[in-house]
């Protein structure tokens, strides 16, 4: 018999505890996968965000408008490369589904954004008719909308001029993202600013954030200080981060989530290493003589120890895997559910922190009852004593 | 056969000590998913109850047509004179009407364990009737803002969980310094809002009119007279909303997303404590296989032992129960804590766990304990006397 054989063959000995065992640990790791994956989306924000971009905003708040009229102040900045500028509309779709739709000036915004693709002639559209919409794909695709079409889409914010909060603009494009993760992300609908600025009630030249691309030697702290510094002490002081830092706010704002699914972590784990440890505990316990017997035919301490460490690694080890397989399964449906709505991302990241936990899991369970197990006095253990 | 059950499962329970590693598993387990459980949807229902607290029957808010939320609305100064003057709002002791234009408005403030990341936070301007429109609202520290001048005053929520808001604090606002003068307690939503005057707000934020306005209703047909007045005149278009229905609305998403996230939590959670639950009392019943089969060779029946095994089950679920629920409580009750709002402003709430989450917990740990133990239970009535007793 193979080493690994007798591992498996001792682990398997009693089939009821090992299998309920591996039960609750597949439980522990598949609720692990899907927590880290929750509490990433909350501490980490948009990884993806790779270029360099800054943006700007009113100090107060990014809900306060800024004046149109700063842009040109922000393009004279040295290491500025260019700038683009959104204004959130409140768009929502039939009665009550909000869609994240920016006002925005189309060939600015497509110079800042290269990551959002789309084939030139329909930019092109975007920026020449005036109730022009764009779309990203996954919206485009979740209420089957096509080029051509005239959008029904009313604002929760603003009138037009006669009032009415109905608006409705002509489908030009469907952009998507340039990769994996800037797919998952082409959500918004943006339409023509020069359009919406004009027959909106209120609010002329206005825009709730300016963001600017940066020139290759661009030293994005360094610039965004010159600009803060620039309008200080105007009504219209401004603050001026990363899109990075921006997004990572964000989604801080969505509060104390991270914090309770971290206490949950704990109890999940503190919870799991006692019903393993128990279960190993209570193996060794029972095998008192055959350990003995072991040692009598002339196996190592060490090779005592190893047996019943890797017992714990492999128990840990498989119901891990499963659980953390579950995990990306079962965050894979959720994706798809939602329509891509609600992100469960059991990726990379969470694979690997899940299985460094596993070995320290298996390791911190193991290691009590190997030592004791690696410790046996031959004549004692025999003895019954 | 009560005696029965009753000699065996002392007997059983008075070992328990003798196996409190393999018991303990069941207890710390259960504590576990209940404390979870519990503080999950103690979360949700301290946000319910703050919202609910903040919206009166007798009031209602009027706002722009289809804003569904202040931070939306907007209403020009004429509107604000219109709805003031509407039939189907009560007069105060002082015989004005009461009737409050507020203008509501983002600012940001720094969370306390946080350095530089800013969160929204409502800055409200208003009119003097709107202290008479929120009678639990209460001046604790300080004084209230001077009409006219650049004076704040915070909610105790605000000042628990964001910086610089203390009074004597300045916050800096488009270009201008606000002096905190005060610090408010309402026990609601409003806790988490700063205060300034109308007026001052209008002028610093460049804005005319305001966002809503809140109106005492007079009576019990006021709240018909007040809408119909207001959406039969052509020179408006608002949503009338009674105060208590705008709050209860916004709690349905939270309350729902909290729900779920409990759901699956607890279940899989449960699931694990089942499985552990089930080797614990399998591994309690083959340590006690010559005892139970000495019992059953003297006359035992196989129901008192069914019943013992359960009994034991249940107890340790329980007691694992209450420790989750208290675990929960010491951690969780009144903890303070903030979340987006209807308004994309921060909500400051407390947990509450309530005596019906509680139940609710305990009738879950119990549920558990039946599960993990009734297995086992089965499997010790059908042991093999001769054999059991014969083995080792």
């Amino acid at each position: 018999m193979t080493r690994t054989g007798f591992v498996t063959a001792n682990l398997f000995r009693k089939k009821t505890r090992t299998i309920l065992t591996l039960l609750s640990v597949v439980m522990a790791f598949l609720l692990f996968g899907l927590l880290q994956s929750l509490d990433h989306a909350f501490s980490a924000g948009a990884d993806f965000v790779g270029a360099t971009r800054l943006m700007t905003q009113a100090r107060v708040s990014y809900t306060q408008a800024l004046p149109l009229s700063m842009k040109p102040k922000l393009e004279s900045v040295p290491g500025v490369a260019r700038v683009t500028y959104s204004q959130w509309f409140g768009g929502v779709w039939q009665t009550n589904t909000q869609i994240f739709t920016f006002s925005v000036e189309p060939s600015s915004y497509h110079d800042v954004y290269p990551e959002w693709v789309m084939p030139e002639e329909q930019w092109r559209a975007f920026a020449n008719i005036r109730t022009a919409m764009v779309a990203g794909k996954l919206t485009a695709d979740k209420f089957g909308w096509k080029v051509g079409q005239k959008i029904p889409l009313s604002s929760n914010i603003y009138p037009q001029k006669d009032g009415s909060k109905a608006w409705a603009f002509d489908l030009v494009g469907i952009y998507d993202g340039k990769d994996d993760a800037w797919k998952k992300q082409a959500t918004q609908v943006f339409i023509n600013h020069d359009y919406f600025d004009e027959a909106n009630l209120f609010g002329k030249g206005h825009t709730n954030f300016f963001i600017l691309k940066l020139a290759a030697d661009g030293n994005p702290e360094a610039i965004s200080k010159t600009i803060d510094t620039m309008f200080e002490n105007s009504p219209d002081e401004t603050k001026t981060q990363t899109e990075k830092e921006f997004n990572l706010e964000f989604i801080k704002q969505l509060g104390d989530i991270g914090l309770m699914v971290r206490w949950i972590l704990f109890a999940v784990f503190f919870t799991l290493l006692l019903v393993v440890g128990n279960t190993m505990a209570q193996s060794v316990r029972e095998r008192v003589p055959e350990l003995a017997v072991l040692k009598t035919l002339g196996f190592s301490d060490g090779s005592v120890l190893g047996f019943v460490l890797a017992e714990s690694v492999a128990l840990c080890l498989i119901g891990g895997l499963i659980g953390l397989g579950l995990a990306t399964l079962l965050g894979g449906m959720v994706e798809q559910a939602t329509g891509g709505q609600f992100m469960l991302p059991v990726d990379a990241f969470v694979w690997t922190v899940g299985i460094a936990t596993i070995i320290v899991m298996s390791l911190a369970v193991g290691l009590l009852p190997a030592l004791r197990a690696q410790r046996l006095k031959i004549v004692d253990a025999l003895a019954g004593r | 056969m009560l005696k029965q059950i009753s000699a065996i499962t002392a007997i059983n329970i008075k070992s328990i000590p003798e196996r409190w590693a393999s018991s303990l598993v069941i207890v710390v387990g259960l504590a576990g998913v209940v404390a979870v459980f519990t503080a999950l949807l103690a979360m949700g229902a301290g946000f319910e109850s703050t919202l609910k607290a903040s919206g009166r029957a007798d009031e209602a808010m009027v706002m722009r047509g289809g804003s569904d939320a202040e931070v939306n609305s907007g209403l020009d100064r004429d509107s604000d004179d219109l709805i003031e003057q509407a039939p189907g709002i009560r007069s105060g002791p002082d015989g004005k009407r009461l009737a409050s234009a507020e203008m509501m408005v983002i600012a940001e403030l720094v969370r306390k364990n946080d350095i530089k990341n800013g969160f929204n936070i409502t800055l409200r301007g208003v009119e003097p009737a709107a202290f008479a429109l929120r009678p639990d609202l209460k001046l604790v520290e300080g004084r209230n803002f001077t009409p006219g001048l650049r004076e704040l005053i915070v909610g105790r929520g605000v000042t628990r969980q964001f910086q610089g808001a203390e009074p004597g604090k300045i916050v800096r606002m488009r270009g201008s310094d606000w002096t905190v003068v005060g610090v408010f307690e309402s026990g609601d939503a409003y806790e988490s809002e700063l205060w300034a005057d109308l007026n001052v707000v209008r002028t610093t934020f460049a804005r005319n009119g305001s966002s809503s306005v809140l109106v005492a209703l007079d009576g019990a047909g006021g709240f018909d007279k007040l809408k119909q007045s207001l959406s039969a005149d052509p020179r408006l278009t608002v949503d009338v909303i009674r105060q208590q229905d705008y709050f209860s609305g916004q709690t349905k998403q939270f309350r729902q997303t909290i729900g779920v996230l409990a759901g699956v939590v607890t279940a899989i959670m449960a699931l694990g404590a089942i499985f552990a639950a089930l080797n614990s009392m399998y591994a309690a019943v083959a340590t006690r296989s010559k005892e139970i089969a000495t019992l059953r060779a003297i006359g035992f029946g196989g129901l008192p032992v069914l019943a013992s095994v359960m009994i034991e089950a249940l107890l340790l679920a329980l007691v694992g129960g209450i420790i989750g629920a208290l675990l929960a409580y010491v951690l969780f009750n009144n903890l303070s804590v903030a979340t987006l709002g209807q308004n994309f402003t921060q909500v400051v709430f407390g947990f509450k766990i309530t005596p019906a989450l509680v139940v609710r917990g305990l009738i879950i740990s119990i549920l558990i304990g039946m599960i993990g133990g009734f297995l086992p239970a089965l499997r010790a009535t059908r042991l093999p006397v001769v054999e059991s007793l014969r083995a080792a």
